[in-house]
């Protein structure tokens, strides 16, 4: 983290063979961001395959790819979403529009949509009901600190941004620029995710994006993703 | 004495009954907005992995009537097309009453409809979209310059010197507006065919796809409102509308071309994942969309009757189908790109229970249904005032014996 910014360059390594598929990272991100319903950075693909009785189940955690080449970048009209300079794909919310042109454009489908519902709209209802209403308020009311800011959750005629915007891991810049793996990262039981500075060469996640059974996800369209898995 | 009264109670009953129908539109659209506006799409059936629904297929659908209607008047006055110069106005009009229609659905469509200018401080001229905000702009200006010089150009008094530089000015303004309609509505097609992620849309004949579809259903649009709301119902208006008919029928059936060309290369040999996509829309769960909204009811039936018949009325009706029906065309090019997973398995890697929001599903909801009928009593309104503020949109009895000489 001494180094300047731009001579960073962050990558993540998910060894699938490790993950067992326990969600933990995805949960982890959810926690980190307060993230709503209908939002979700890092889910895990669970893939039921072959036929009995020769099956085996195989997971894809799928973050943001923070492709070297973003097909998401250049769509946004008011160029509210670009490539730092450490790698990393970000949004400015107070920037976007809201008008999904992104969303349509990433071929990892790795943006959602902050529609501006919360985890209390449907909650007060069942045995609990009360008692999840209450923490749901309590949740929502908890700010995120995503790009380093504060945001909380609005409504109304104007919504309050990230409500209406289009949402998307941002390898928790937040925390790295306190020298702090994302979240995923950390709540990973099976330490299957690797992250580090693909600009070291000494880093383990240097060593892993090199191998021979690592591979990125829809390479053909030379998108040039920053996560690498290793089948 | 007796008939005339009983065709006057008759015309004033149906009168009354279409105003209510606006009224109700208009309540009924003017709640959705009130909804839209408190609390954001939350009502709205699309999601994060269908981002783009019916709205956005209705803008497009409003777009390509203006850009068709628009294309008919510039043509009349840069080619001097003598035939079509009574409809030259009512075109134009068309032109300007259906482009705020899409420009309104599109506006509510957006997350944060207040910052829309910020594409104009600060555009990526990259995005595709960033241009068709500007190309918009610039085209909206152009065309309510156009209707004001049209209609000076008809003012009662106007001297044949003024006259003649007003047609002049029309004709230079049209010849700005052909390239600049052609880029739009083509630009619309490759606002989509540029998204390499999504292979249903990423054909390089889409540009030409939308703009032909954009002359379609103008035209046939144009046609429709020639034929029954046109004042005199003399000879001259009946060739006129024949014409139209036959201009309607030809573009329906290039317009079939290409639709062909579209569907029928993916899937040729029944593999990839474009055929796959192509299947949704034949035989998917809304087959009916295509076969018998668009196919039977866009398509075969006015073919037929625009082939064989010569009275207006008909084809007023066979172009009125082709206008409406051409909706389903404009949703089966926006959905079906988006209804599939990008990868296979992230539909069901995590849900949304409170919002239904990560679903490929997508069905209109009655949310979004309520904000379309919003536009279209919009666009009547819109209508009914430039019709009674310009009169001279229709022709003057002696303009309108020209036609056909």
């Amino acid at each position: 983290m001494s180094k300047p910014i731009e001579q960073r360059r962050w990558g993540m390594v998910i060894d699938t063979r490790k993950c067992v598929g326990c969600h933990s990272c995805n949960v982890g991100c959810i926690m980190e961001n307060k993230l709503p319903p209908g939002v979700v950075y890092r889910p895990v693909i669970d893939l039921e395959v072959g036929s009995y009785p020769n099956v085996n189940r195989k997971f894809l955690p799928r973050p943001c790819m923070q492709c070297d080449n973003p097909p998401c970048v250049p769509v946004c009209p008011v160029k509210a979403t670009w490539k730092r300079t450490d790698g990393v794909v970000v949004i400015d919310y107070n920037v976007c529009i809201g008008c999904r042109y992104c969303i349509t454009a990433c071929p990892y489908q790795a943006r959602t949509f902050d529609f501006g519902q919360n985890w209390s709209n449907n909650a007060a209802s069942g045995r609990d009901g009360g008692l999840a209403l209450e923490t749901g308020r309590k949740y929502e009311q908890e700010p995120s600190f995503e790009y380093g800011a504060t945001w909380r959750r609005g409504d109304g005629v104007i919504p309050k941004s990230p409500v209406g915007n289009a949402r998307k891991c941002t390898f928790c810049v937040h925390r790295l620029e306190h020298s702090q793996l994302p979240m995923c990262v950390t709540t990973c039981i099976g330490r299957a995710t690797v992250f580090g500075d693909l600009n070291e060469p000494g880093t383990l996640v240097s060593q892993q994006v090199i191998r021979n059974n690592a591979v990125s996800l829809k390479a053909e369209l030379g998108t040039a993703p920053k996560v690498v898995y290793l089948i | 004495m007796a008939f005339s009264s009983l065709g006057t109670t008759h015309r004033a009953g149906r009168e009354r009954l279409l105003w209510a129908l606006w009224v109700l539109a208009a309540i009924i659209g003017g709640l959705g907005f009130y909804e839209r506006l408190a609390h954001g799409d939350k009502a709205a059936d699309f999601s994060s992995y269908v981002p783009w629904g019916l709205w956005v297929a209705a803008y497009i659908y409003f777009s390509g009537l203006s850009a068709g209607a628009f294309l008919v008047a510039a043509a009349t006055y840069v080619f001097r097309i003598r035939v079509l110069e009574p409809i030259s106005r009512l075109s134009l009009l068309i032109a300007a009453v259906t482009l705020p229609m899409g420009l309104l659905m599109i506006g509510v469509d957006l997350g944060h409809l207040e910052r829309a200018y910020l594409v104009f401080v600060r555009p990526q001229f990259h995005s595709m979209m960033a241009w068709m905000v500007w190309l918009y702009t610039a085209y909206l200006i152009l065309l309510f310059t156009m209707l004001w010089v049209s209609l000076k150009s008809v003012q009662p008094g106007r001297n044949p010197g003024a006259v003649t530089n007003d047609l002049a000015t029309l004709r230079v303004l049209g010849l700005i507006g052909i390239p600049l309609v052609i880029g739009f509505a083509g630009g619309v097609g490759a606002l989509f065919a540029t998204v390499a992620a999504r292979e249903y849309w990423h054909s390089p004949l889409f540009p030409i796809f939308f703009l032909v579809g954009a002359l379609t259903s103008g035209t046939a649009f144009l046609t429709a409102v020639v034929s029954w709301l046109w004042p005199s119902r003399d000879a001259a208006w009946k060739e006129l509308v024949i014409l139209l008919g036959r201009i309607v029928l030809a573009l329906v059936l290039i317009e079939f071309i290409l639709e062909w060309a579209e569907f029928s290369i993916p899937s040729w040999y029944q593999i990839g994942s474009t055929y796959d996509l192509i299947r949704y829309v034949l035989f998917g769960p809304y087959w009916y969309v295509f076969w018998l909204v668009h196919l039977l009811a866009g398509v075969l039936v006015p073919v037929l009757l625009l082939a064989k018949t010569r009275s207006p009325g008909i084809i007023g009706l066979s172009a009125a189908l082709v206008a409406v029906t051409f909706f389903a065309v404009r949703l089966n090019l926006v959905i079906p790109g988006l209804i599939t997973p990008e990868l296979r398995g992230l539909e069901q890697a995590y849900s949304d229970p409170i919002g239904n929001r990560l679903t490929f599903a997508y069905m209109p909801s009655w949310f979004e249904w309520q904000l379309l009928l919003g536009v279209i009593a919009f666009g009547v309104a819109l209508w009914f005032v430039g019709t009674r503020l310009f009169p001279h949109v229709f022709p003057r009895p002696s303009q309108s014996s020209e036609v056909g000489q």
